[in-house]
């Protein structure tokens, strides 16, 4: 089959065509699939695994690593979850589906991989307790959602890295229900920004061993997006004070920002819609697209007002549903390093 | 200037429509056969890649078990998580169709049909009823299964495409896999095949398809066809634009002379040239959508039949050959035009505008020495020459070796007809007769190379008719073959038909390489069929007993001559058993090796292979009977062939095989017939200087016009005398040599001598029929255009 195929049928994962309904199909219609409710108490290890009876869901982790020269380097492992209709099942016919995005950033180079799976004959899939959540070769696994190892490999790269939680798990939005939209398209949301990160990294000049801090983020829905949402900007920032924020801009006919404010003992505010405000300073042509690459960050209400910076602009994840995903820089009023998520530029 | 010009160069079209006709006629029929043959070729091979295509054949590496059987999805699944990139394919029959069943998450780019646009649904592909993808004839030849079928117009002929897992439930084998797919790319970190899976072997991609490889001598044997004619097409070519050439250089000194530069009038005709070719080459590649058509359904029934190659049957209009033609036709309009406009070009303006046929070709001694040349490397490559291009390297030069050596052959045959003849009139008759070789050399080598090619070819495909139907007697032994599509199936047949037949052969058979080369290996039951039918092509004394005994084996002739195996040679067939070879048999057919050990060994080497097929034995009056009880026992009837329909089926074939190389022989034959004609009625008006003499000494027109046709005739007879040893050389190339070096077996060769004087009596005809018509001209010619030679000035 071809790679037009997928590419339609991925769609619905991840959002960067620019679709008649929302973008990639996020703001299509969900019939029979569960909507996250505001009411929803989170369980834990429960939610930590998979909800087929929601349309899409991923685990998204990303590091900001440094090698022992101080280089800078950048990791992502990423599993979706998407569903063709609400059920589970075992065998071939199951609906569910699964994608994995790997990725690792040099500051002059940017290593993409993926894989896709179908759910049901064991290639891919995500258990609870102990926690294992898997895409052929690729992984992280441990005994708790607090202790994991995650692997991927690629025919250029490979990683092999130890999580270790140093914080609680964060709540966004209403108790990790995440408003998306004025109309009221929300998602279940929750984070581990607090990882510390040793291992290894095998890239075409050899291994480097690195240490760090990641950023896993929980999330799944039905319908996430509004119809005329087309694309987001989506910033997890860790600032040298220890504190840290979450925020995004969803564009659409009007833009829909949200953000959460996590001090380092893991307390988290939530802010409404306007409240945080990201402008692009800068563009970068990547992959025959405009991408901005220098931002204005501003969150007034905490005294915010940074620049943040690609550290490679040309971070672009040439997967079946392209997006640019890249760790950055942080100057301004805080300093610090983060990671950066755009979707939706042009296709 | 320019239109005063062209009006000057079009006028002489017009007073000389036959020329244009012959030009346009001429360039028609070469591109016509050229481009019609390329037609087939450029469907066969689309075909080929389409198939190729859904299962990443020659492209890709494959996994596939040792022993053959099928994979167990779990160990797919282990693959995946030891890091190897593989994808799963099944492939089963469902009826007539072939099967195939893939995972289109994890298939490499490329593999499966290249769906519509507006069909991609991965939704109803994968899950629910599911979907089936094929071409719409083979769509209507599934049975009701359930899936929704979806027109796929690039999917490979009788093949139909689904979801593993629907393939999987259709074929009744759920869990299993045939082999895997290995994606170029390979994550670096992933475990060795033989931790991860002990019992499976990767095969490394093997350039272009098997099918393509297969093919590609059947595929130059057309294309040799369709050049040959465009050869004969360009004589045609190169005569009738000589001969306007030669007719316009007094226009062109005229011109010249009231002030048209030579560039100018030079342009002008390339351009002309180039105008014409063009509307002949479309005229061309029309015909040649016309003859493909025709030709096709043939073509593809002999392909199928001769290596189970899936063609369509359908023709669709390629960029690839149509342009093709029309670049071909640009291109031997230009060759065939350019030594003309070379010579007016260097005609000193003041020279006289006599024509100058007579001053061309007295090139016989440099032929004579080209030829022998060639002729001799041609024997130096048979002899020394190793591989199918060089094969393809002595057909060649022995074909234009040949065709050179005509004219220097007929001249010297007609001198000693000359030293023979007594009268007056028979001599001038001789001298006359070699005079106007040169002029007809170029259409005679086109008879030549037509008939030579007609004996080759022929006598190929009568030769391997006739060896083949004589196989077919010994190797289809039993009068009944049933497959199962599963063992249960294959248990339930052998129960069924135990008590109505006479012995159940069980036919176990494994696709394993063996010395490196691609093989199957079959187990045989140790019965007196094999005994009573088969003849070897060597084997050692007491052969049967000692295969019985589990002692060696029996190889085919493919695989003694690639692996260079001999009588009592160790074959390796498993880890730690190599057994000797007991005898070679002939296996005309067959693209692979093949090794047949008894039954005994078979199951203990491969213990996994399940029996799906049997041969049964029984009265063939109770075949039909026989094939009603298993098919109401749920066998499908494309499971079920009994020996008579396979002889049929091959002879059907064969008989196909001869329709296509009939036609192309017939057209060959007119198309060379055409070039004589063309070449008479040009010589006619030239020789008229050399007639008026001869008849103002006597002899009449209706004399000269009955030695004309005899001469005609003559020179026909003699270049058909010298086709038979080339065609029987060429024969003997592709037999012995062609044969050889592509499919590894070699045919013996036998003569057809009626066949090869149908064919004289054939080129006769054409030629007669050509001659026919100058003939009547010269019959006819006024007595004072005769006088006229005799005038001071023409």
């Amino acid at each position: 089959m071809n790679v037009r195929m997928l590419c339609l049928g991925l769609a619905l994962l991840l959002p960067l065509q620019v679709m008649a309904q929302g973008f990639a199909g996020l703001g299509g219609n969900a019939e029979g699939f569960a909507q996250p409710r505001s009411d929803r108490v989170l369980q834990f290890p429960v939610d930590h695994g998979p909800h087929p009876d929601h349309r899409i869901e991923w685990w998204y982790l990303t590091a900001n690593l440094t090698g022992p020269d101080g280089t800078a380097y950048g990791l992502q492992w990423t599993l979706f979850r998407t569903a063709l209709a609400p059920r589970d099942g075992q065998g071939w016919d199951t609906p569910q589906l699964w994608m994995g995005h790997a990725a690792v950033t040099t500051p002059d180079a940017h290593f993409v991989e993926e894989r896709i799976a179908r759910g049901g004959i064991g290639q891919a899939g995500v258990t609870a307790a102990p926690f294992a959540a898997w895409i052929d070769d690729w992984a992280m696994e441990g005994p708790d959602f607090d202790t994991l190892r995650l692997t991927a490999s690629g025919s250029v790269f490979a990683y092999d890295v130890q999580l270790t939680a140093q914080g609680p798990l964060v709540l966004h939005g209403q108790n990790g229900y995440s408003q998306k939209s004025a109309d009221g398209m929300a998602s279940h949301y929750y984070s581990q920004p607090f990882f510390g990160v040793k291992g290894t990294l095998t890239l075409p000049e050899g291994e480097v061993a690195v240490t760090g801090r990641a950023w896993l983020d929980r999330e799944w829905s039905s319908q996430p997006l509004a119809k005329d949402q087309t694309g987001w900007d989506w910033f997890s920032l860790s600032f040298d004070t220890g504190d840290k924020l979450m925020g995004f801009v969803l564009r659409g006919a009007t833009d829909f920002t949200a953000a959460t404010w996590i001090t380092g003992d893991g307390d988290a505010t939530a802010f409404p819609n306007g409240a945080f405000a990201a402008i692009p300073l800068d563009y970068h042509d990547v992959a025959g697209r405009e991408v901005p690459v220098v931002w204005q960050v501003r969150l007034p209400d905490r005294n915010v007002d940074i620049i943040v910076r690609a550290m490679n602009r040309d971070a672009w994840m040439a997967t079946s549903v392209p997006y640019w995903e890249g760790p950055v820089t942080i100057s301004g009023s805080h300093a610090g390093e983060g990671y950066l998520e755009m979707t939706g530029y042009g296709d | 200037m320019t239109r005063a010009v062209l009006s000057a160069l079009l006028g002489h079209w017009q007073r000389n429509p036959l020329q244009l006709l012959t030009l346009l006629a001429g360039l028609a029929l070469g591109t016509a056969l050229w481009s019609g043959v390329q037609a087939i070729n450029a469907e066969a091979k689309a075909s080929y890649d389409a198939a190729a295509a859904t299962l990443g054949e020659g492209r890709l590496a494959q996994i596939t078990a040792a022993d053959g059987g099928p994979i167990d999805q779990e160990i797919y699944v282990a693959l995946r998580r030891a890091g190897w990139n593989v994808s799963p394919v099944i492939v089963g029959r469902l009826g007539p169709i072939r099967l195939v069943g893939i995972d289109p998450l994890t298939a490499p780019q490329g593999v499966g049909p290249a769906l519509a646009e507006e069909l991609i649904d991965l939704n109803a592909f994968i899950s629910g009823s599911g979907q089936i993808f094929a071409r719409a004839d083979t769509l209507a030849q599934l049975p009701q299964l359930g899936a929704m079928g979806v027109i796929s117009p690039d999917t490979a002929p009788n093949t139909a495409v689904a979801d593993i897992g629907l393939a999987q439930r259709l074929l009744a084998r759920a869990g299993q896999i045939d082999r895997l797919l290995v994606a170029p790319d390979q994550p670096i970190t992933r475990r060795p095949l033989a931790e991860v899976a002990p019992g499976l072997t990767e095969a490394p991609p093997q350039g272009g398809s098997d099918v393509a490889r297969l093919t590609d001598s059947f595929h130059l044997n057309l294309t040799a066809f369709g050049l040959l004619s465009f050869a004969v097409g360009l004589f045609i070519v190169h005569g009738a634009i000589g001969l306007a050439f030669e007719q316009r250089r007094t226009m062109v000194r005229t011109l010249r002379a009231l002030g048209a530069p030579l560039n100018h009038l030079i342009a002008m005709m390339i351009a002309e040239l180039a105008v014409l070719a063009l509307v002949a080459g479309a005229i061309g590649v029309g015909l040649g959508y016309l003859v493909a058509a025709a030709l096709l359904p043939d073509v593809a029934a002999t392909l199928r039949g001769l290596y189970g190659a899936d063609v369509s049957g359908q023709l669709v209009l390629r960029p690839v050959w149509w342009l093709s033609g029309l670049a071909i036709a640009l291109g031997g309009t230009s060759v065939a035009g350019a030594g003309a406009l070379w010579s007016l070009a260097r005609m000193p303006l003041l020279s006289s505008a006599q024509p100058r046929a007579w001053a061309m070709a007295r090139r016989g001694r440099a032929f004579a020495l080209v030829s022998c040349g060639l002729l001799a490397a041609s024997g130096a490559v048979a002899i020394w020459g190793q591989g199918l291009m060089a094969g393809f390297i002595m057909l060649g030069a022995l074909l234009i070796g040949g065709a050179l050596a005509l004219p220097p052959v007929l001249s010297a045959v007609l001198r000693l007809g000359e030293a023979w003849a007594r009268g007056p009139v028979a001599q001038w008759f001789w001298a006359d007769t070699r005079q106007q070789v040169p002029g007809l050399s170029l259409a005679l080598m086109a008879l030549l190379l037509a008939m030579a090619a007609n004996v080759g070819v022929s006598t190929m495909v009568s030769s391997f008719r006739l060896t083949f139907t004589g196989f077919l007697d010994q190797r289809l032994a039993s009068e009944f073959y049933v497959s199962a599509g599963n063992p249960a199936q294959a248990t339930a047949i052998a129960a069924l038909v135990k008590g109505r037949v006479d012995a159940i052969l069980p036919i176990l058979s494994v696709e394993q390489p063996v010395a490196g080369l691609p093989a199957e290996i079959y187990g045989a039951k140790d019965h007196a069929t094999y005994r009573d039918n088969w003849q070897f092509l060597r084997a050692v004394p007491g052969v049967w007993e000692a295969l019985s005994r589990g002692e060696g084996v029996l190889v085919n002739e493919q695989l003694f001559r690639r692996a260079g195996l001999d009588l009592r040679a160790k074959v390796p067939i498993a880890p730690g058993l190599s057994l000797p070879v007991l005898g070679i048999y002939g296996d005309y057919g067959n693209p692979v090796g093949q090794v047949i050990l008894t039954e005994a060994v078979f199951r203990k080497q491969f213990p996994n292979v399940e029996t799906l097929r049997f041969g049964l034995r029984l009265d063939p009056a109770r075949v039909e009977a026989l094939r009603i009880v298993l098919r109401d026992a749920g066998v499908a009837d494309g499971a079920m062939v009994d020996q008579a329909a396979i002889k049929a089926l091959s002879l059907s074939v064969f008989e196909r095989t001869f329709a296509v190389t009939t036609a192309l022989n017939v057209l060959t034959l007119a198309v060379a017939g055409f070039a004589i004609l063309m070449s008479l009625l040009t010589l006619a008006a030239m020789r008229l200087p050399q007639l008026a003499p001869v008849w103002a000494l006597g002899l009449t027109r209706a004399r000269l016009t009955g030695l004309d046709l005899v001469r005609t005739l003559v020179l026909a007879a003699l270049t058909g005398a010298l086709a038979l040893p080339l065609g029987l050389a060429l024969a003997w190339a592709l037999l012995a040599v062609v044969n050889v070096e592509a499919f590894g077996w070699r045919l013996p060769m036998y003569l057809f001598p009626w066949d090869y004087l149908r064919l004289g009596g054939l080129a006769l005809l054409a030629v007669l029929l050509a001659g026919l018509w100058p003939a009547w001209q010269l019959s006819r010619i006024a007595p004072a255009r005769l006088l006229g030679v005799f005038r001071n000035e023409r």
